[in-house]
């Protein structure tokens, strides 16, 4: 079986995004190379969660345009977990096997590999539960399994651990850097400076629909650039 | 959990085309349209399993108003018209619709009413006389209202009396023999029965026979063939046999063998 | 405690009684456990038969209704809201006209005629699925409806178009669409205009629950008319108890 043909580094190129005449993102240019951590800081409102429905193709740009490496517009090799990822009203189990169902792969491949995600992510024992009554760290748990499992070479996450306690914070980290082990590009939003020097390999910060800093982790960290980030580190409302 | 799912879906087929796969009855019949008064007073269950049993065919009927019975049989839907109703039968018959008319049975028409009785009909001379009292005391009357074989004689009646009824008194039920007499016996009020609904009748409230027996009260039942010229799919020849049956010695014996708490309800027309 | 639930009980009956008594139905209970009792050959077969029809009825309907509910759920076209209110409009469709329409095309006069489909379970089959197909479309549609507005971006990204997401829906959505399902069997088995025009209410064949209780009505018959009538209550309250208990129990174990 060959590999599928790579689809990063994705370019995003003057991407704008307006409704109603109002521009919530403008003119951002971006390259988002393989294999690193990205993490999308900025205040509320700043366009995080639009930037990644847009790259992920939930949503088409007003302006500019998005290029995968591949040339598709959409590529299938990209999944993303939600801000508030939705579980179908079934078990666990059928929930990891539906999007490979989608794919049409066949019953016996679909049961092993749920039954590997199931271990892989320490969800054995909440197979056969109802998805829609497990903790909100567990749900997230087997949301993050569930993209994982579409094998992606991309994977966008949408404040993943925002509503969740330290521990189960901790485990969504740990799958975070497994995925990425294996060499699958991540691209997050957060809100938590903490798993932000955690996690990134890459920063970019917008404010107010614009990209106003792109850099390693490591510069951004020690010395933003711009006053806006500036004061987004201090803690302070800058707007 | 797919493999519970998928076999409870191949129940659900399966069962569904049991279901609607459920064979018909293989065996011969013919389909009636009669009125609601006949089916109601209990003569086809006393005498169509005596035609079953000797011809091996089965009567299906339809017990309909006598204006929906006849046009049942003018669209082609009955084998078999059944009703009593002569000016009616006669112009089916004229029109095309029927083949011939035969005279199977009469019964009869009685007046019913409040025991009391505030009109006085108890007192009438005739049945016209009894149409006028009613009339005179403003007493309330329960008319069918449909049309019907019954509906009609009550209008030759009030023709009769020379009277045109309408007024808060008169009650134009537009419904079937059963109701009218409920609502008869709720109001209290007078109405016009054929004797075998009234014999069977349990819910008689206050009501009974206040007047009978004059002539024109009497009601002949006709019978027709559907005309198989109109409507091909009509089963002559089995509906024929129905009514030869009928209109025989053995029909006449099985209709006159029919009794409702010991009485006779239904008199053979001779033949 | 016990002792005073049991006197309410006993005293309501006792007041039952009497009102029955006044309008001289003796004891439609007791007529009915005993008709039942009896086993009387006559009453099974119009059970089953009421059964069969309205049951073969809802499947049809479902079949139909469901997929057609969702789409029209999930699909954009010029039109839409109009065919929305149509459907919506016939859920209070007549019976009776129902029955009437099903009459005039199968009658032998009729477009159908050929068929010879009149006076037969099959006809009352085609009369109630048309009664019930407009609820399940209707209420089919409103939980999808609610549920794409839940689901859609999150289905999206999964990789399940519009068209793949139907089925998905319909079963995520099944406890609720159970209720407009039961809806559609309630309205069915309650109605008595379509299935007596198009049936004939001929004893043996195509005598139901709900055109006997009018013929004993029309007899006079009120006692055993009302007994009839309990029970047809009887049977859709068990099979709404029944539904009831696994909507609670498919609650339970799939959340």
């Amino acid at each position: 079986m060959t590999a599928p043909a790579p689809i990063l580094p994705l370019a995003l190129e003057g991407v704008g995004f307006e409704v109603a005449g109002r521009a919530l993102l403008s003119d951002l240019s971006l390259r988002i190379e393989a294999g690193r951590r990205l993490v999308v800081m900025g205040a509320n409102g700043a366009g995080k969660t639009l930037l990644m429905r847009l790259c992920h193709g939930l949503i088409a740009p007003s302006s500019g345009r998005l290029r995968w490496a591949d040339g598709s517009r959409r590529p299938e090799a990209q999944a993303m977990v939600l801000q508030r990822p939705v579980l179908l009203r079934r078990s666990v189990a059928e929930n990891l096997d539906y999007p490979l169902a989608l794919r049409g792969m066949a019953a016996p491949d679909r049961r092993a590999a749920v039954a590997r995600a199931l271990s892989r992510f320490g969800l054995g024992a909440l197979g056969d539960r109802p998805a829609r009554l497990l903790s909100g760290g567990e749900q997230q748990r087997v949301a993050l399994a569930r993209a994982a499992l579409m094998a992606p070479q991309i994977l966008f996450l949408d404040e993943p651990s925002a509503a969740l306690d330290p521990s189960a914070t901790r485990q969504i980290e740990e799958m975070i850097a497994g995925f990425s082990a294996e060499g699958i590009t991540i691209v997050m939003t957060t809100h938590d400076l903490g798993q932000a020097r955690r996690l990134a390999e890459d920063v970019v910060f917008l404010h107010r629909g614009r990209l106003v800093e792109h850099g390693s982790a490591a510069d951004f960290f020690a010395g933003p650039q711009t006053p806006e980030a500036r004061a987004f580190l201090a803690g302070d409302l800058f707007w | 959990m797919r493999h519970s799912r998928r076999s409870l879906f191949l129940g659900l087929v399966s069962g569904l085309a049991m279901l609607a796969a459920l064979p018909a009855a293989a065996q011969q019949f013919i389909t009636v349209a009669s009125t609601t008064s006949t089916e109601n007073s209990g003569l086809f269950g006393h005498i169509l399993p005596i035609f079953q049993a000797e011809t091996g065919i089965e009567v299906r009927v339809i017990a309909q108003g006598t204006g929906q019975a006849l046009e049942t049989g003018r669209r082609g839907d009955a084998d078999v018209v059944f009703v009593h109703a002569r000016a009616q039968e006669e112009k089916f018959v004229a029109e095309g619709w029927g083949v011939q008319r035969f005279d199977v049975m009469y019964n009869d028409f009685v007046i019913v009413g409040p025991a009391e009785d505030p009109a006085g009909l108890k007192a009438a001379a005739s049945a016209a006389d009894a149409m006028a009292k009613i009339a005179a005391s403003g007493a309330s009357f329960a008319s069918r209202g449909d049309d019907s074989g019954t509906h009609t004689a009550e209008k030759n009646l009030w023709k009769a009396a020379g009277i045109e009824p309408a007024g808060a008194w008169y009650l134009s039920t537009g419904s079937g023999m059963g109701a009218t007499l409920n609502t008869a016996a709720q109001v209290p009020a007078y109405a016009l029965t054929d004797r075998g609904t009234w014999l069977s009748f349990q819910n008689r409230g206050g009501l009974e026979v206040v007047f009978e027996g004059d002539a024109v009260l009497f009601n002949p039942y006709g019978i027709m063939l559907v005309n198989p010229a109109k409507h091909p799919s009509v089963k002559a020849a089995e509906g024929q046999a129905f009514i030869d049956w009928i209109t025989s010695d053995a029909g006449r014996a099985a209709i006159a063998s029919f009794k409702v708490g010991g009485e006779q309800l239904f008199f053979p027309s001779a033949n | 405690m016990q002792n005073l639930h049991v006197c309410k009980l006993y005293s309501f009956l006792f007041f039952f009684q009497r009102v029955l008594r006044r309008f001289r139905l003796d004891n439609p209970f007791l007529t009915a456990l005993g008709l039942i009792a009896s086993g009387d050959a006559a009453l099974m077969q119009i059970i089953a038969l009421s059964l069969r029809v309205t049951l073969t009825a809802v499947l049809i309907a479902c079949a139909v209704g469901l997929p057609l509910g969702a789409a029209l759920a999930l699909g954009r076209f010029p039109g839409r809201g109009a065919v929305i209110v149509v459907f919506n409009a016939l859920m209070g469709l007549p019976p009776v006209v129902a029955g009437l329409v099903v009459y005039l095309m199968l009658s032998r006069s009729g477009p159908l005629g050929p068929l010879g489909l009149l006076f037969t379970p099959t006809a009352m089959i085609l009369a109630q699925t048309i009664l019930i197909l407009p609820i399940v479309v209707s209420l089919t549609r409103s939980v999808v409806e609610d549920l794409w507005s839940e689901y859609a971006e999150q289905l999206r990204s999964l990789g399940a178009g519009r068209v793949r997401a139907v089925p998905t829906l319909l079963w995520d959505g099944r406890v609720s669409l159970l209720t407009g399902v039961l809806a559609g069997f309630g309205r069915a088995s309650a109605e008595v205009g379509a299935v007596l025009i198009v049936g004939g209410n001929i004893a043996g064949h195509t005598r139901t629950m709900t055109t006997a209780i009018t013929l004993e009505t029309s007899r006079g018959n009120l006692g055993l008319a009302v007994a009839l009538g309990i029970i047809l209550l009887g049977l859709t309250l068990t099979l709404n108890a029944l539904a009831w208990g696994a909507g609670q129990w498919a609650r339970r174990r799939l959340g």
